[in-house]
């Protein structure tokens, strides 16, 4: 079925022009400005997400993509048109929604056929499209049920073969698996890549779920207060956050303020209130600043009986914290541990449980060196 | 079957409740309106013959069963006044059922789409005509549609025209008491149905291509049908069997069901054919309110 599925006409679009490009556009509610001159750049067949903690903007974006908000400032450019002022009906961009409004008072199949009938496609077209469409999602069977004689996976489906049908030069995803439960959500996500792949289509995906943004997306945009804190794609995000608060909102971190003491053959030494002097690789970008954080992810952290030995001629490569295990969590796949240092601070650290028999495995109450390398950790300015 | 399991003894005892009311207060009175609709006309206390009387014994009970006929309801079907006070009431009832749907469907459409702080004062402003009473609204309109009333100062007033018209007694006036009268009616089950529907749904119709006139045929109007029919049969039932208002603002040349039956009882005092006009005009509506059952039931199902 997908292969008779045409590629995105956009597809033909130069490279190097993005296919949608957000161009410092705004909006304010009653004088709180929910998008806040907003820049981004989307290239076709990305599969990106709009990650944020709720009222971060998000949704209003995506709403504005779609054409039921209209910007207060700025162009939404597609394809180099400017669509800010389009109305929904005449934007070649189709959206799934949250709780999917699927038409009660139709059946599946006039749902997913419905945005083909207003298209003015034949019988014989919308017969043809929508036998496709319920091949992709895996609804036959179902054509000529009621969407409330279906169960919440099969709506999700639904949704989106409905939002699919009329072959959108962009595809926008209001959180569109919140509803369903873990289980099917994973599998969920697996199908929304693979169908992406296959179609070869622009989707953008909203949600506040990091760990969903994180599996389906090539790149993701994390927003707050209705600004972009950070534009990477999810190693980057992880690994190299721009800031504290990109650090702590997505995934675990270890944070510890300090001061830049010295800097020698690439290592800064900063020296914290709770961690004595921590020694990190500087970073791509000068430090301007003297008040930094030192963020090291838990997995990055390792625990010890004793101090490792050092590299020869390397001996101050290693941060070692020493303190007591007083909290330890067993997740199945990994062990989450609290040590609280000799300073009153805790430091979390995650290890795999990479064997069924840990005889070594580290109780609480035990005395345990945390030690990780000045490569693990990441320093934040702001 | 399973109101059996969920509900308990006195649950149960509950629920015989309503069915008590309905067995007293309609099953019990309508026998009595049935037996007079079989009875004749007579001079005497009360009007009819035969009358029952159970201390007579059982024979006497039988003699009176017997004398029991139809011939009410033939004279019905064979006198033409009757015929056409329930076809003019069938014209009436439709006619302003219809006026109304037009002009209560855009008004619940537009207090649905109110902000929500807006819509209960909307609904209080539907609802608070009913804090006067129903006859004195009925008689400021006779103030207002008279000869040297309010509307014809206004229209004279505005020169659009030179003579007072004739508003009072016409069918144009009974009309317009009407549709006044019932609009709340009709616009409350409306807009607790509009108000109801999720916006997402215009949204999704608009962002599949539909224009905002599209998606209000296609989504809208579809599925607010439950409401319209609720409307319309909470109108057209007692429009039916209306008497004041085409009494007070329609002329007398033809009359209303209502109307007729008023005439049969008190002016030519024949209980015996008002009630067979009863019982009639009552087998005529049930037949709409087992229609309006059958399309709550349905509703029901598709939202459970």
């Amino acid at each position: 079925m997908a292969e008779k599925f045409s590629k995105l006409e956009a597809g033909a679009d130069a490279a190097d022009v993005p296919l949608l490009r957000i161009d410092a556009v705004a909006k304010k509610f009653g004088g709180i400005r929910a998008v806040d001159r907003l820049s981004l750049d989307i290239r076709a067949g990305e599969f990106f997400a709009l990650l944020g903690p709720s009222g971060c903007g998000k949704t209003t974006l995506l709403r504005m993509l779609a054409g039921f908000e209209t910007p207060d400032e700025g162009r939404i450019l597609l394809g180099g048109k400017d669509i800010a002022q389009v109305l929904p009906h005449q934007r070649p961009i189709n959206m799934m929604f949250q709780n999917y409004a699927l038409f009660p008072h139709l059946t599946v199949r006039d749902n997913i056929a419905f945005g083909l009938k207003r298209a003015g496609l034949s019988r014989s077209q919308i017969n043809t499209r929508v036998a496709e469409m319920v091949g992709l999602v895996k609804l036959e069977g179902l054509e000529q049920r009621k969407p409330d004689q279906i169960s919440g996976g099969q709506k999700q489906r639904v949704a989106l073969a409905r939002s699919l049908a009329r072959r959108p030069k962009v595809l926008l995803l209001d959180e569109p698996l919140a509803a369903l439960d873990k289980k099917l959500r994973e599998s969920t996500q697996a199908e929304l890549m693979e169908l992406q792949r296959r179609l070869g289509m622009t989707f953008i995906i909203v949600t506040h779920d990091q760990e969903e943004a994180m599996t389906v997306a090539s790149r993701i945009g994390v927003m707050d207060a209705g600004r972009l804190e950070q534009v990477a794609t999810p190693r980057e995000l992880y690994e190299a956050p721009i800031s504290r608060w990109i650090a702590e909102f997505v995934g675990d971190v270890n944070l510890f303020e300090g001061q830049v003491e010295s800097r020698e053959a690439g290592r800064l030494a900063v020296s914290t209130r709770v961690a004595g002097t921590i020694m990190v690789a500087e970073p791509h970008q000068p430090i301007s600043k003297t008040v930094v954080a030192v963020a090291i992810r838990p997995e990055k952290v390792k625990l010890s009986r004793r101090a490792p030995v050092p590299d020869e001629g390397n001996a101050h490569s290693i941060n070692r914290l020493e303190g007591i295990v007083t909290d330890v969590s067993y997740l199945g796949g990994i062990t989450t541990y609290k040590v609280k240092l000799d300073s009153g601070a805790v430091v979390r650290s995650s290890m795999a449980n990479t064997a069924r028999i840990d005889l070594d495995a580290y109780n609480a109450s035990q005395r345990v060196v945390a030690w990780f390398t000045p490569d693990d950790c990441v320093v934040l300015e702001q | 079957m399973s109101a059996r399991r969920i509900f308990t003894r006195p649950a149960r005892l509950a629920a015989i409740l309503p069915y008590l009311w309905m067995v007293l207060f309609f099953l019990v009175p309508f026998g009595f309106v049935l037996k007079i609709s079989l009875s004749q006309t007579a001079i005497a206390q009360p009007p009819y013959l035969p009358v029952f009387d159970p201390t007579q014994g059982f024979a006497a009970i039988k003699a009176a069963l017997a004398e029991l006929s139809l011939d009410n309801f033939r004279l019905l079907v064979s006198d033409n006044l009757y015929v056409f006070s329930y076809s003019r009431s069938l014209v009436v009832a439709v006619v302003s059922t219809s006026i109304l749907l037009v002009i209560g469907y855009p008004i619940a459409y537009g207090m649905a789409r109110l902000p929500r702080r807006w819509q209960g004062i909307a609904m209080m402003l539907v609802i608070v005509p009913f804090w006067t009473s129903f006859l004195i609204r009925i008689y400021a309109w006779i103030n207002i549609l008279q000869h040297d009333g309010l509307l014809n100062k206004i229209l004279l007033a505005l020169h659009l025209v030179s003579t007072p018209v004739v508003w009072l007694s016409t069918d144009s006036a009974m009309y317009l008491g009407i549709v006044y009268s019932y609009l709340p009616f009709m616009i409350l089950p409306l807009y607790a149905t509009l108000a109801k529907m999720d916006p997402a749904l215009l949204e999704a119709a608009g962002d599949l291509g539909a224009s905002p006139r599209q998606a209000f045929w296609v989504v809208t109007f579809p599925l607010s049908l439950p409401g319209v029919a609720a409307g319309a049969l909470l109108c057209f039932i007692p429009i039916m069997g209306e008497f004041v208002i085409p009494d007070l603002l329609a002329g007398s040349n033809s009359l209303m069901i209502g109307q007729t039956l008023w005439l049969e009882f008190f002016t030519n005092k024949d209980w015996p054919v008002a009630s067979a006009v009863a019982v009639v005009l009552l087998v005529l509506l049930v037949g709409p309110l087992v229609l309006y059952d059958r399309l709550q039931r349905r509703e029901l199902e598709g939202s459970g």
